[in-house]
């Protein structure tokens, strides 16, 4: 199939005009339908796209999917939620705009944990998403919907968002490549916000070329997101070349090193192993990677202090849903008791537990002790990471304990504290609004497994360059998912 | 009126001006139509992010350099949270932990003694969207969501009505002279929340105060302050001292008593935390003193100038400053040469006068001050007596039409001394029946004479001198 081809060659044929748009759109559609029966991974399949000519622009008229937590104006945007489910936007996301004026045809809105809020892509108001490469795992998430479409090769690429690991998870759960830039490359107006400070927007491919041109589009100074900033001279496309001698890269002794944990899974053996072998074929191409060594009190601190930070800010971005101006009207006699009503039969249950705990976090007499604590806390680790960033090209580091858990089985990463900072350290790209990116790195029981690689803040040009040497020197471009041998 | 010090602090809300609202690009003005002015970032729909109006922050930075405040060096926002349906997103975005201005100052004249005002902070926010409340519904009004507004906190410093009073009159001028707001109360540009306790004279910690929210004309502060003195006192007096209670209240108009809302104990926790949206915004050095330098000259030292430099009463001046529009009238006047307290007599008894029956403001009166100046001139010159001076005021005024339309060489005033005497020189050989009486003690007759020049002159002549000559010529 063509629409499984990669950003270039489907724009090299159809400038050729081998192809056109509308033959894409359809092969991109089919494919889609074949997807939601297997993996049920969208909310919305645009059967009649709003359709883009070719142009010299490299998305022009090649299909992709977007997360429904970005808001598309005519086109219902959910964010995966019940509280949003006859939502229809008056505006697009800024991002969504960019891609639609380079001549991209948006085909597919995605499921995601219910607003972002969730790492399993089993909590979205349509269903839980099952893994291509095996339907009885998931996809992690909260990407979960856009990970599936473009590991199924639905299309090159779709759009996700990452607020703890929520592109940079799945992706490498698919054997796919995530990847989120630098915080404020990419203007977050028009993105369902989850923790602001935390949130970024970003891209899942089967390559860091296809993730390269996507953002190279999404990116840019917005008058309508302040944090914003000009990176007008970052080319990421141009910028690949492959040549990574010299480089000097960094992984955390205390997560890495299988001497660290008592009892380890076969399964986590296998994994770290994997990880060291991929560290290898980077040191035959000239680079350095050196073992060192982070305060652990930080690295058992991440996921409190994430749950702290996002949970509290989370609270409060959901705010707007009262059911009063969008979304369905609750009942009751007073204003409030409508809201009540509205937020009590719209959220899921996980995310009322985040509210509670948010709700907690921020309360005069805790905020001291949790919310500032936690801030404190993530202000150490970023600048423990910069310090090293002054030494160090990137943190590369084993996305997660393993392959992608089973959909009903007793894997619950939440107990597993053992692992649990390995499970979440990708959160550290979050506080310091690094460029991260996950590329597929191997196989466990025929199940992919990633690595991810995260640079200093503006440095995505440089980041991105080592995950394309590294994606050349391994057989897994552009792979698209094989279920037969799994299932 | 109460043995007790009464120890009032007052929270200030004043609507600014802009080109847009405070955090989004909706137009910043009121509208007779519901939801005209609203952006997606008013109303708070998912995905929104609030973008800052550098116009609202300078006009918030004018302030806390005239109220003297201590200035943050880096400006940044924070989300008061609370569920309301007049509340989009859930939130406010205000600032609480590096307000705009904090420890400020200003003085009072009192008339027999100054007052000086602790000023705690002043903040700039967004207000909320407006509700009107029907029998079986309730409306929403988005214009007003996202309007700038100045939260301005005194101290606990105030000591009488007539202080807070005095206190808000001189923000308002402020505010209006500043030109950051039109600070109509009518509008609801303006409102205050008032808190109010009573202790006694030499007790050393303030007693428990009560809040008064949403008080929307300064005479309800007023009556509203009087009313809780008078409440307190009461219950003091009869040693229910535990019945004053920590608690918000609310003023009722009808019956001018205060009611209460809600006790302090059920009182909201906000849950303020540091807006992530708003990056945060180094305030510089070299801003703040282009800022200072566009503050115009505030009404206290106009006041001064009026008295000291133009001669004008206290009173007068008192008068003139009270409106901002007046003052620059007043001055205008000045500009054009017109001698200080002729421009203050006619502002003051003709002006005002008029603007108030007719229920106008200065923006909408005809006669500017280079079409006054048309009249007086020509009154200097003796054109016209001040008779006709004040026809020509009013004609001018009635027909919107130029004042020197009306000063023609056919009722310019008879001020030729020579013309004079021959016309009264007449007139006395005509009445010497008159002349005897007069020389007899019927003195009142000069009135007569009097009449018979104006008659003759179509009422022309110049009184004065008519008096002048006739003097002469039968004493």
């Amino acid at each position: 199939m063509n629409i499984q081809k990669n950003i270039e060659e489907l724009h090299e044929m159809l400038l050729n005009k081998e192809i056109t748009p509308k033959d894409l759109v359809k092969e991109s559609l089919n494919k889609t339908h074949e997807v939601e029966e297997k993996c049920n991974a969208f909310v919305t399949i645009i059967d009649k796209p709003e359709m883009h000519e070719v142009t010299d622009n490299l998305l022009s008229g090649i299909p992709f999917g977007i997360k429904d937590n970005y808001s598309t104006k005519g086109i219902l945007s959910t964010g995966s939620s019940n509280t949003l489910k006859d939502y229809v936007p008056i505006f697009s996301a800024t991002a969504v705009l960019k891609l639609q004026e380079a001549g991209a045809i948006a085909v597919n809105k995605t499921a995601l944990d219910e607003f972002g809020m969730g790492g399993t892509g089993t909590t979205c108001a349509t269903g839980p998403v099952k893994n291509p490469w095996n339907t009885k795992r998931m996809c992690g998430g909260s990407s979960a919907g856009s990970a599936a479409a473009v590991a199924a090769g639905v299309y090159p690429y779709a759009l996700g968002s990452d607020t703890g690991d929520s592109i940079r998870k799945p992706a490498a759960y698919c054997g796919i490549v995530g990847y989120k830039p630098t915080y404020g490359m990419i203007s977050r107006y028009g993105l369902f916000p989850f923790a602001s400070s935390l949130d970024h927007c970003g891209v899942l491919t089967r390559s860091v070329r296809d993730a390269a041109i996507v953002v190279d589009a999404m990116k840019g100074l917005d008058s309508k997101d302040q944090t914003t900033w000009d990176s007008s001279n970052i080319h990421l496309l141009s910028s690949l070349n492959g040549n990574v001698a010299g480089k000097k890269l960094f992984y955390i002794k205390e997560l890495c090193n299988i001497d660290n944990y008592q009892n380890p899974s076969s399964m986590l053996i296998r994994h770290l192993d994997n990880f060291h072998q991929t560290l290898n074929i980077l040191k035959e191409e000239g680079v350095t990677v050196d073992e060192i060594s982070f305060d652990r009190t930080l690295l058992n601190a991440l996921p409190s202090v994430y749950t702290c930070i996002s949970s509290a800010e989370a609270t409060s971005n959901m705010s707007n849903l009262t059911g009063i101006i969008f979304g369905p009207r609750g009942e009751g006699k007073t204003p409030l008791e409508i809201m009540m009503d509205h937020r009590t039969k719209g959220f899921s249950p996980l995310i009322k537990r985040r509210f509670v705990i948010g709700s907690y976090i921020l309360q005069k007499e805790n905020q001291e002790r949790y919310f500032v604590n936690a801030q404190r806390v993530r202000r150490l680790i970023v600048d423990q990471m910069k310090k090293l960033f002054e030494t160090y090209d990137a943190l590369i580091m084993p996305v997660g304990s393993g392959i992608a858990p089973m959909l009903d089985g007793d894997n619950d990463i939440l107990d597993n504290s053992d692992t649990r900072v390995l499970e979440e350290h990708l959160q550290i790209g979050n506080f310091g609004g690094f460029p991260s990116i996950t590329i597929p790195d191997g196989f466990i029981d025929g199940m992919p497994v990633g690595i991810n690689i995260t640079g200093n803040c503006y440095d995505d040009e440089n980041t991105l360059n080592i995950a394309y040497a590294l994606e050349s020197k391994m057989p897994y471009l552009n792979q698209i998912a094989r279920s037969e041998e799994n299932e | 009126m109460s043995k007790y010090k009464t120890v009032i602090g007052l929270e200030m809300h004043c609507e600014l001006k802009s080109n847009a609202k405070v955090f989004s690009n909706a137009k910043n003005a009121y509208s007779e139509i519901p939801n005209s002015n609203v952006s997606p970032v008013d109303m708070a729909f998912p995905g929104i992010l609030p973008t800052v109006n550098k116009e609202s922050v300078r006009e918030a930075l004018m302030m806390a350099l005239v109220l003297n405040c201590e200035i943050p060096e880096y400006m940044y926002f924070d989300r008061k949270n609370y569920y309301y349906p007049d509340l989009p997103k859930g939130y406010q975005i205000t600032q609480m932990h590096a307000p705009v201005g904090t420890h400020g100052k200003v003085t009072l004249d009192m008339g027999d003694y100054k007052k000086e005002v602790l000023i705690h902070d002043i903040h700039l926010e967004e207000d909320s969207a407006s509700l009107d409340h029907y029998s079986d519904a309730s409306l929403i009004d988005y214009n007003r969501a996202g309007v700038p507004l100045l939260e301005l906190v005194t101290e606990p410093c105030l000591n009488s009505p007539e202080e807070a009073v005095a206190f808000l009159e001189y923000m308002r001028r402020v505010y209006q002279y500043c030109e950051v707001s039109d600070a109509d109360t009518k509008r609801g540009q303006i409102r205050c929340d008032v808190n109010i306790s009573i202790m006694d004279e030499d007790a050393k910690e303030l007693g428990t105060k009560v809040e008064v929210k949403n008080v929307n004309s300064f005479s309800n502060v007023y009556d509203t302050i009087v009313y809780e003195v008078n409440r307190q006192t009461k219950l003091k007096e009869e040693g229910k001292d535990s019945e004053i209670e920590q608690e918000t209240r609310r003023f009722n108009e009808d019956d001018g008593t205060t009611i209460r809302m809600r006790s302090k104990v059920d009182a909201i926790d906000y849950k303020y935390f540091v807006e992530p949206n708003i990056p945060k915004y180094k305030i510089t050095d070299e801003w703040l003193e282009q800022i200072k330098k566009t503050i115009p000259m505030l009404p206290e030292k106009r006041k001064e100038k009026y008295i000291n430099t133009y001669g004008l009463s206290e009173y007068d001046a008192n008068i003139i400053i009270k409106e901002k529009d007046y003052a620059d009238y007043f001055e205008e006047c000045l500009n054009l040469g017109i001698d200080p307290k002729v421009a203050a007599n006619y502002l003051i008894v003709q002006i005002i006068a008029y603007l108030n029956k007719e229920d106008i403001t200065l923006r909408d009166f005809y006669l500017k001050p280079a079409y006054l100046y048309q009249i007086i001139d020509a009154q200097n010159k003796g054109y016209i007596s001040s008779k006709q001076a004040k026809e020509i005021f009013n004609k001018s005024l009635l027909e919107k039409r130029e004042p020197k339309t009306y000063i023609t060489k056919d009722n310019q005033q008879i001020s030729d001394k020579d013309e004079l005497q021959n016309i009264i020189t007449n007139i006395l050989d005509n009445n010497q029946d008159q002349i005897i009486a007069y020389h007899n003690g019927k003195t009142n007759l000069f009135d007569y004479f009097v009449g018979q020049v104006m008659k003759e002159t179509k009422g022309k002549a110049n009184p004065n001198l008519v008096k002048e000559i006739l003097n002469e010529k039968l004493n």
